[in-house]
């Protein structure tokens, strides 16, 4: 199978020729609008007539509604749950057994589970005037005890965030395989490990412009979403509306992260707010709603076992996995999917013959948790990852020997491993072994011995992940969530001067698929880059897509791009062989024409005679026509599986706590990149947000449920000076299922640098005894476990 | 995260402007460069009725020298002393220490007056210029007054100003040319307010020393008899003898009860000491 799809491959893959097909370093066709400040956001669409809406939330994390009052001269303006008829509350349920629904009022009704809960909704001509109003509306709350820490939750007696369930918890899974035979391991090490709550943090947040058109029977939603086609289908399902009666235009995205895909309670409040008031309305999320109620992500726990023989091997994992869910389950993705994943994926890429693993996903009064970029594969990679570091220092191993002995090899490919995930491709020994090479492990051991001057200690870390993407039917039918991958689709249309319209349902929010697609286009049909135009983001415009989330897109869509040009090709090169007056067997498409013995016809001289000079066609001409719209599906649906080896240096200041990278390098397999400036730039950007993980971002919440991080003042990103200019090396195996050996590879830099940072970290610090197993590593945690460590070693002695 | 409604009024000369907000009694605000008022304005943590924008009031803009000592006007902008457009007595040490505040953007519009009144403790200038004893003068319609900036910074975001009254000027006395300087501050990252500041201004010479421990939850920690942090002198050896026990008492002693901060806040104290002795 490997090697007919590396033969496929080498026939399919000539992007050398015209530098523009797949391969080619292109610069971004979308920079030209997005860098010029020309994009068209959410929040610069006007229309007339536009009215702003403020929403009134809640300002505890757990209370009874006991009544709203609003001001007898904002009457009309003002709008609760009590007007909402014949609104749904957002279900997204998953038919994995034991899993408890909730459901989300779109404006609260009885209870507020969290802080940030939308009450009210208040419209006036300007967000200023609107937040006046929300102001003046006051809220009769009977405090509740809150639900705040997911392990105390799961205990009896807790209180409950949803009373009629009798517990607090979401879903509960068990998965084994043997653990039995582990537990006589001489090597045996147990941790408890954690990833601090998040928010995602996109520049551009949500928003929503709203509009009915009587003429069409139709709502208009202008959202800020990453999946427009499943938004509409949520609020069809919410508003009680035909999906034909709804259009959903996502335009120009300034980042999703998968925070935009999901289905807001803001989006049908102002669905029916349009409808009710009869004019367009409009709401921008702040980044204090960001903050407080939303795009919250990342909140997990293990208890860890990891089992080993003294040359370490490993013989087994049990794990006991939290993640704090949050209030709700949110619309598609539902409330499990993060730790249900976690089961699956903790055995990542190593051998091992002993598993086990039980998982949990826990309501708090929090907002709903989210799948950030990476999803679940962020905190299962640092749980992993930093127990291999401690099975290296029990067995007295470099803890890339501990590693390069259990990765799967690349002999074993294609490999299932022991969660049964089907690895398509790969070398993983080799990309840990380039990392290591380009690191310069062996020098920097030699520098650790010798000390540095200012008394800071250097340390390194690495880190492995494999990233599932683009895992369609087969995976997804099983979850049961509200939305489950198909073939995807994409239409192509040669307009009548020869050029190529694509209408594809997935959206670029960063991802750069307006040139990427366009290179895949060019691969098949020739057509010139520039003469290439991808619609995306509009629900009347393009196929039905489940969207861009799951690193999915260049897979799945760039699939079914080629697959539909190789259709119109075929197509013009049929009616091309009529101008040629050919043999239709007799012609080839190639570079932008149909090629006869005696002469060739290009596609702009066959776009231009089929629909501007029908006359020159022969009677018997093929009526299909040049627009075609086709499906696809990789030859097997399990997924591609990138991956990578990060390695970092850095420097840590134990009296300051500080800590520095000093340098940081990524060999990563993407199989075969369309375009490896893009792909170095998600890398890039991944990276960056990895390292938010790794040192600065942390939504800490009180007892009673408020989240204390309300500002960017108070919630850390890290900036360009925090992010070091990373050297990428790419590895490109192809992935034997996929047009072109292509692999999703739109979330791996935020996957590993977590891991390899703290390994750094505590590779720095265990000659003073310190371990950090909690993200983000602050200065605060760092000093207080030197502290500690100092502390243990006296009385100790 | 739209402010509330005010009225706002940008007045030509300090008089004018000083009789707006005796008129408004406690229900205006000062804005000058706006850094801090204007996200504030924005997450309605303040809601004045009358904004009087200071910006035009050239008298607050100068920065001159008189006796030895510099009167920096309110309005002097980090930028300003960072890129030495205003006249320095520090002999470089105000300017390090503006070079350092928050961003670019930042400094081209933030006032030294205005860092000072909103009293952040985890500012630069309360901590710097009470180590260099710098004073500030203070005015209203009733006449002025001027106190050392230490005794200024009552508490956190908590200044000496009475309702009605601005920060004037400050004036920063000359360093004299055996006077050491160290200024050190930890921040989670570039920009960042720090989570702690140490700026010491040592005078071997003269066996004096201001010592100051800033970014703490309240007023900044000035300590002007400072012998003891030095086994009891100041002198050229102070790198040496400096003791951080002694710090770590005065921090435990001022309610900071998290060893490890403190233990940070000592650390970043020895690193101005250690500046000082460079």
């Amino acid at each position: 199978m490997r090697e007919d799809a590396e033969l496929r491959n080498e026939r399919e893959f000539r992007s050398g020729r015209s530098g523009q097909g797949v391969g080619a370093r292109l610069p971004r066709k979308e920079d030209d609008r997005l860098m010029r400040g020309r994009g068209q956001y959410v929040a610069d669409i006007r229309l007339a007539g536009l009215q702003d809406v403020a929403f009134v939330r809640s300002p505890l994390a757990h209370a009874r509604i006991r009544g709203i009052h609003v001001p007898e001269r904002h009457r009309g303006c003002v709008f609760t749950a009590a007007d909402l008829d014949g609104i749904k509350p957002i279900r997204a349920i998953s038919a994995l057994p034991g899993f408890k629904t909730s459901e989300q009022p779109v404006l609260a009704t009885g209870k507020v589970r969290q802080v940030g809960e939308l009450v009210a909704m208040c419209l006036a001509p300007t967000r200023a005037e609107a937040e006046d109003i929300a102001a003046s509306v006051t809220l009769d709350l009977e405090e509740l005890p809150a639900v705040t820490d997911m392990l105390k939750a799961r205990a009896p007696g807790s209180a409950l965030v949803h009373e009629h369930w009798g517990d607090n918890v979401f879903l509960e899974t068990n998965y084994e395989v043997d653990i039995s035979a582990a537990l006589d391991a001489p090597i045996k090490v147990t941790r408890e490990i954690s990833t601090a709550r998040q928010c995602m943090s996109p520049l551009e947040g949500r928003g929503v412009v709203a509009t009915f058109d009587p003429r069409l029977d139709q709502l208009t939603l202008h959202s800020a979403a990453q999946m427009p086609h499943i938004t509409r289908s949520g609020l069809a399902e919410c508003l009680g509306m035909e999906e034909g009666q709804i259009r959903v235009i996502s335009p120009d995205v300034g980042g999703g992260f998968g925070h935009k895909g999901i289905l807001l309670p803001e989006e049908v409040c102002l669905s029916w707010l349009t409808m009710r008031c009869g004019h367009p309305m409009r709401w921008i999320e702040d980044r204090r709603e960001h903050l407080v109620a939303s795009s919250n992500c990342r909140e997990h726990h293990y208890r860890i076992t990891v089992y080993a023989d003294r040359d370490g091997t490993l013989r087994g994992i049990d794990c006991e996995a939290t993640v704090d869910s949050g209030a709700y389950s949110s619309y598609p993705f539902s409330a499990c999917l993060e730790a249900a994943q976690v089961a699956s994926i903790l055995p990542g890429p190593y051998r091992m013959p002993a598993y086990r693993c039980r998982t949990f996903s826990v309501a708090t009064n929090k907002c709903p948790i989210l799948p950030y970029r990476g999803v679940a594969r962020t905190g299962v990679c640092f749980a992993l990852e930093l127990m291999l570091d401690l099975v290296a220092a029990e067995a007295g191993l470099e803890p890339g020997e501990v590693r390069l002995r259990n990765l799967v090899r690349p002999e074993q490919m294609p490999f299932d491993n022991i969660t049964r995930k089907h690895f398509d491709s790969g070398d993983y020994p080799e990309a840990l072994r380039r990392a290591l090479a380009q690191i310069g492990i062996d020098a920097i051991r030699g520098r650790q011995r010798k000390g540095e001057a200012d008394d800071r200690r250097i340390g390194v870390g690495v880190s492995i992940y494999c990233e599932q993407a683009a895992h369609g039917t087969s995976v997804y039918s099983g979850w049961g969530i509200p939305m489950v991958p198909g073939h995807e689709q994409a239409s192509a249309r040669l307009t009548p001067d020869g050029g190529l319209e694509l209408r594809v349902g997935v959206h670029s929010h960063g991802q750069g698929m307006e040139t990427t697609l366009a290179q895949v286009a060019h691969e098949i049909l020739g057509v010139d880059v520039a003469k290439i135009r991808i619609i995306l983001g509009d629900t009347a415009m393009t196929p039905y897509s489940t969207g861009t989330w799951g690193s999915r897109s260049m897979v799945m869509a760039g699939g079914a791009v080629a697959t539909a040009c190789r259709e119109l090709g075929e197509r013009a090169r049929r009616i091309g062989a009529k101008l040629l007056q050919h043999d239709p067997a007799s012609v080839v498409l190639q570079d932008g024409e149909v090629r006869g013995v005696n002469g060739s016809v290009s596609l702009k001289a066959i776009a231009h005679t089929w629909y501007r000079r029908p006359q020159d066609l022969p009677a018997d001409v093929d009526p299909g026509g040049l627009e075609v719209t086709q499906g696809y599906k990789p030859v097997r649906d399990s997924g591609t599986f990138s991956y990578a080896a990060h390695a970092a240096v850095v420097a840590v200041d134990p009296d300051l706590g500080e800590v520095e990278i000093l340098d940081y390098v990524i060999v990563e397999d993407g199989g075969v990149l369309v375009n490896p400036l893009v792909v170095d730039g998600q890398i890039y950007g991944g990276l960056a947000q990895g390292i938010g993980t790794a040192l600065y971002e942390e939504m800490p919440f009180d007892a009673s449920g408020q989240p204390l991080a309300t500002t960017l003042a108070d919630y850390l990103l890290p900036g360009p000076t925090e992010v070091p200019a990373a050297r990428l090396d790419h590895m490109e195996t192809p992935s034997p299922y996929t047009q072109f050996g292509v692999k999703g590879i739109g979330e791996g830099g935020a996957i590993a640098p977590p891991a390899a940072i703290a390994n750094a970290v505590n590779d720095a610090l265990r000659p003073l005894g310190v371990e950090l197993m909690q993200s983000p590593i602050t200065p605060h945690r760092v000093v207080a476990a030197v502290l500690a460590a100092r502390v243990a070693e006296r009385s100790a002695a | 995260m739209k402010p509330a409604s005010f009225a706002y009024e940008r007045p030509c000369d300090l008089t004018a402007a000083l009789s707006m907000l005796a008129a408004g009694s406690g229900s205006a605000k000062i804005i000058a460069g706006g850094q801090s008022l204007g996200p504030m304005l924005n997450l309605r943590l303040v809601q004045p009725e009358l904004i009087v924008d200071i910006s035009a009031l050239a008298e607050l803009k100068r920065a001159e020298i008189f006796g030895g000592e510099l009167v920096l006007g309110a309005l002097v902008t980090h930028a300003d002393i960072e890129d030495g457009r205003a006249a320095d007595v520090t002999r470089g040490a105000m300017r390090g220490v503006a070079a350092n505040i928050a961003y670019r953007a930042v400094r081209n519009r933030g006032t030294i007056g205005g860092s000072l009144s909103h009293a952040d403790p985890a500012a630069d200038w309360i901590s710097a210029l009470a180590a260099l004893g710098a004073r500030v003068t203070l005015r209203s319609l009733a006449g002025a007054r001027t106190m050392p900036v230490e005794a200024f910074v009552v508490g956190a975001l908590e200044s000496a100003l009475h309702t009605g009254e601005i920060v004037e000027a400050v004036h920063v006395p000359a360093r004299s040319v055996s006077a050491h300087w160290g200024y050190a501050k930890s921040c989670r990252k570039t920009g960042e307010f720090a989570h702690a500041i140490g700026a010491v201004l040592i005078d071997p010479a003269a066996a004096s020393a201001r010592i100051v421990i800033g970014a703490i939850d309240t007023a900044p920690i000035v300590i002007t008899d400072a012998a003891e942090l030095f086994g009891g002198r100041i002198a050229a050896d102070y790198k040496q003898r400096f003791d951080v026990r002694v710090a770590d008492a005065l921090l435990a002693k001022a309610g900071i009860d998290d060893a490890a901060q403190r233990h940070i806040h000592v650390g970043v104290l020895k690193r101005a000491v250690q500046e000082a002795a460079a």
